[in-house]
């Protein structure tokens, strides 16, 4: 087996708000397959980090290197609007907290799925509508709902048809912002199963980021625990999770994860 | 069966140890200690200079009164405590790591091609079925869908789990049913490496024979185990030695 | 009135002069300057939205007044200007306009397309070809052909900046979807010099192909929207469409209830009370034109 190469690494990323420091000297790096789930509670600068990580804010310090499909190492942040914009529909993904913020409401689920296939030069109805209904039955929604609008979905289908947008162009790296988060515990099940699934299919990398750890612990391979925008603790997530060493994690296991 | 017991590891028997082939795992003055921040800093010491080895097609049994630091130790060698000091060295694959100062994505990387688990109480993935959850281990080892669903169904039929429950998550399945599942699915990859946390404990004398099976098996083929074993016949059974543990600060 | 709406009518008619107190063409010249440099800026980048500090016109928006400014700024003494509303000369739209150029200008008017050198228009491309020497004024209700979708004009400057036009064809997948064809009748995106995605303004889909390689000058004028573009002559105009769904103009299986002619654009007019209807040439120019050349007798305006 050759060693793989990671497809993410970021080096010392520093964000500052003004005098306030969102998140302070983190360095990761992803491989591919690999899900990193980063907890922590709100204000600890994890969607800071996310969203450093994904391109979508730029940090104070430090940099952001994707490796791309050809092998290249792309630093995120040096890259053109326009570029950056391009990997972020092909090659990356973001799975935002609300399906409304990451599809779009009013138009059908199949033109949804179709959007990143068409701005990739997709020009045919056919083979845009196979491709819709083949993402609908991998994230279980029923085919004869591809016509409808995502306003007449469920909230964990609308979350699940997100997932099918992102995943249809194959990406190698998702970026996750709570999918989970308001979803009844039954809803989160099935999307925790399905986004399992999905992640061993397609040898993803997953930077998870949430606030519930029974849902870090069932899909993070890896877990940064943040607090006051620093790491303050990171490795294996049953470790972290049943072997805390910092108070902050400590504190955060006691508390949150009932048995 | 053969019956040894060894606290710490002599340099005698390392040589010897050299001279075959080395031990597949190697425990060296290994400490592990507790820090309850949240509960005014207390310390507990888990594990005090724990020593011993596990040869190839060997089964080592953990042994001791509860509180001597046997599932600890199972957990460590698992990758999922983190000793204090001490090492671990695992020999597989060509490789030799030390499991108390690997890098999770080393540890992980065992755990998917070397080591097989069996927890004391299986972790209930919700909604997924019992055949994909006692799959699952060998997906993730890149198995083909067809070979890992086959080893799967092979195991359930041995140890005697209903074919009607397959289908279902066993969150609802009584706690012998669980285990049996969370046996299947730690046996189904061939592993050179094995570590069981009481596996018995809540079987019926036939599944009991079933797992006693599996281990002979295991260790024919050249496999490392390591259990914690509950009850005394099957820790006869299958152990060729037994590691005495004790509480830190006490003898054994 | 009806009688000065038919001396407007009359081709060829002697130039009148224009109304006392007034700047030629009703615009102040520094403001016909403005519009023209950012016509300028249009021509050179064809299909690209050029803002402009669209002035308030003696009309309210929706009436042309985005295609009023650009055909008052491009408008000199010795054009002939022609107004055409749904491809008719003689409906209240197009007589005011014209009106109101004969007026401020005293520039001679026409009906007949061959003749004009500027031709504003609302909903329709002459069927007559269009030469060299003409300029087409568009009058335009909504520039941006990916609003429907998209909000924002920071974001909708950005797609078309970095060329982003998925969202365009998610539009054409939502008509295959919703109609099982291309439905969209007028107003029909197009790909300009292939790289602008651009609201052609409301004329039918029939008139697309009439942009393509036009040797007239394409001006189109947003007044609400305050937007100016353009299509320079012999520029490729290619209407969007997807592989398995190719873009095709309306066909019609009735001939001009009038004057016969098979391939222009008809318009469905209804008769009386009991739904007697007919289809008749929407270019009432061409459709006179047609039967004179047969030797029909002209129908009167009146």
């Amino acid at each position: 087996m050759t060693e793989q190469l990671p497809v993410l690494r970021a080096e010392s990323l520093t964000r500052r708000y003004g005098e306030r420091l969102g998140c302070r000297n983190v360095s990761l790096e992803l491989w591919p397959g690999e899900v990193l789930g980063i907890v922590g509670e709100s204000g600890s600068g994890k969607s800071t980090l996310l969203n450093m990580l994904s391109g979508r804010l730029t940090p104070s310090e430090g940099r952001v290197l994707y490796r791309d499909a050809h092998g290249a190492d792309i630093d995120l942040h040096a890259l053109s609007e326009g570029e950056r914009r391009r990997l972020l529909r092909t090659e990356l993904g973001y799975v935002h907290q609300n399906p409304r913020d990451g599809l779009r409401m009013q138009v059908s689920a199949g033109a949804n799925i179709g959007e990143r296939l068409m701005a990739a030069g997709g020009r045919n109805y056919g083979k845009l509508r196979a491709t819709a209904l083949e993402w609908l039955d991998k994230v279980e929604i029923a085919a004869p709902r591809i016509d409808d609008v995502p306003a007449r979905y469920s909230g964990g289908m609308q979350q699940r048809l997100q997932i099918a947008r992102n995943l249809v162009t194959g990406p190698r790296l998702v970026f996750m912002d709570e999918p989970t988060g308001g979803l009844d515990v039954s809803v989160q099940a099935r999307l925790l199963d399905l986004l399992r699934r999905l992640v061993r299919d397609m040898d993803l990398a997953v930077v998870l980021v949430t606030h519930d750890l029974a849902v870090a612990r069932l899909l993070s391979h890896r877990l940064m625990v943040m607090y006051h925008g620093e790491v303050v603790e990171q490795g294996l997530a049953d470790q972290v999770l049943d072997d805390p060493h910092h108070p902050y994690t400590q504190l955060l296991v006691s508390s949150i994860l009932q048995g | 069966m053969m019956n040894t017991t060894s606290n710490t590891f002599s340099a005698s028997s390392r040589e010897t140890a050299a001279n075959e082939a080395l031990p597949v795992i190697e425990v060296c003055n290994l400490c592990k200690e507790f820090i309850l921040h949240q509960q005014g800093g207390t310390h507990i010491e888990a594990l005090r200079n724990v020593s011993f080895h596990v040869n190839a097609g060997e089964c080592v049994a953990l042994y001791g009164p509860s509180g001597s630091g046997k599932s600890t130790m199972l957990k460590a060698l698992y990758g999922n405590y983190l000793p204090s000091s001490g090492s671990i060295l695992v020999r597989c694959r060509d490789g030799e790591t030390d499991m108390a100062s690997a890098s999770p994505r080393q540890v992980s990387r065992l755990r998917r091609e070397c080591i097989s688990y069996v927890s004391q109480f299986l972790r209930v993935i919700p909604r997924v079925s019992t055949l994909d959850l006692v799959a699952e281990p060998l997906l993730a080892a890149g198995f083909g869908e067809e070979k890992a669903m086959g080893r799967a169904r092979d195991l359930l039929r041995r140890l005697n789990l209903p074919e009607r429950l397959w289908d279902l998550a066993p969150a609802t399945f009584s706690g012998g049913e669980q285990q049996r599942v969370n046996i299947a699915r730690g046996f189904c990859r061939p592993t050179p490496i094995l570590l069981l946390d009481e596996p018995t404990a809540s079987l019926d004398a036939m599944n009991r024979k079933v797992v006693v099976e599996l281990i002979h098996e295991a260790c024919e083929r050249g496999c490392a185990v390591v259990g914690i074993f509950h009850d005394d016949d099957t820790r006869r059974a299958v152990a060729h030695r037994s590691v005495v543990m004790s509480r830190p600060g006490e003898h054994a | 009135m009806l009688t000065l709406q038919q001396d407007s009518l009359r081709s060829g008619e002697k130039e009148k002069m224009p109304l006392e107190g007034y700047n030629f063409a009703y615009l102040d010249e520094s403001t016909k300057r403005m519009i023209r440099r950012g016509l300028l800026k249009a021509v050179a980048v064809p299909g690209y939205q050029v803002p402009f500090a669209g002035r308030e016109m003696p009309m309210p928006c929706g009436w042309g007044t985005g295609g009023i400014q650009v055909t008052a700024s491009v408008i000199g003494e010795e054009d002939v200007l022609k107004v055409i509303d749904q491809g008719s000369d003689d409906t209240t739209n197009a007589v005011s306009i014209r009106r109101f150029f004969a007026s401020t200008t005293g520039v001679k008017t026409t009906t007949h397309t061959a003749e004009a050198t500027i031709i504003q228009t609302r909903h329709r491309i002459p069927e007559h070809p269009l030469t060299e020497q003409q300029i087409l004024v568009y009058q335009v209700p909504l520039p941006e052909p990916l609003r429907w979708l998209e909000p924002s004009e920071k974001e909708t400057r950005t797609l078309h900046a970095l060329e982003e036009y998925g969202l365009m064809n998610v539009k054409i997948y939502e008509d295959i979807m919703r109609h099982g064809a291309i439905a969209m009748s007028f107003d029909y995106p197009v790909r300009v010099n292939g790289r602008y995605i651009m609201s052609p303004s409301p004329i039918p889909r029939f008139d697309n192909p009439k942009m393509h390689q036009c040797p007239a000058l394409q001006l189109f004028g947003a007044g609400r929207e305050k937007r100016l573009y353009a299509i320079p002559p012999y520029t490729d105009v290619k209407s969007l469409d997807f592989e398995d769904y190719p873009f095709e103009v309306q066909h019609w299986d009735e001939p001009c209830a009038l004057c016969g002619a098979r391939h222009t654009y008809l318009d469905e007019v209804v008769l009386d009370d009991t739904g007697k209807r007919m289809f008749v040439c929407s270019d009432s120019d061409a459709c006179a034109e047609n039967r004179a050349r047969q030797g029909m007798t002209e129908v009167s305006h009146d």
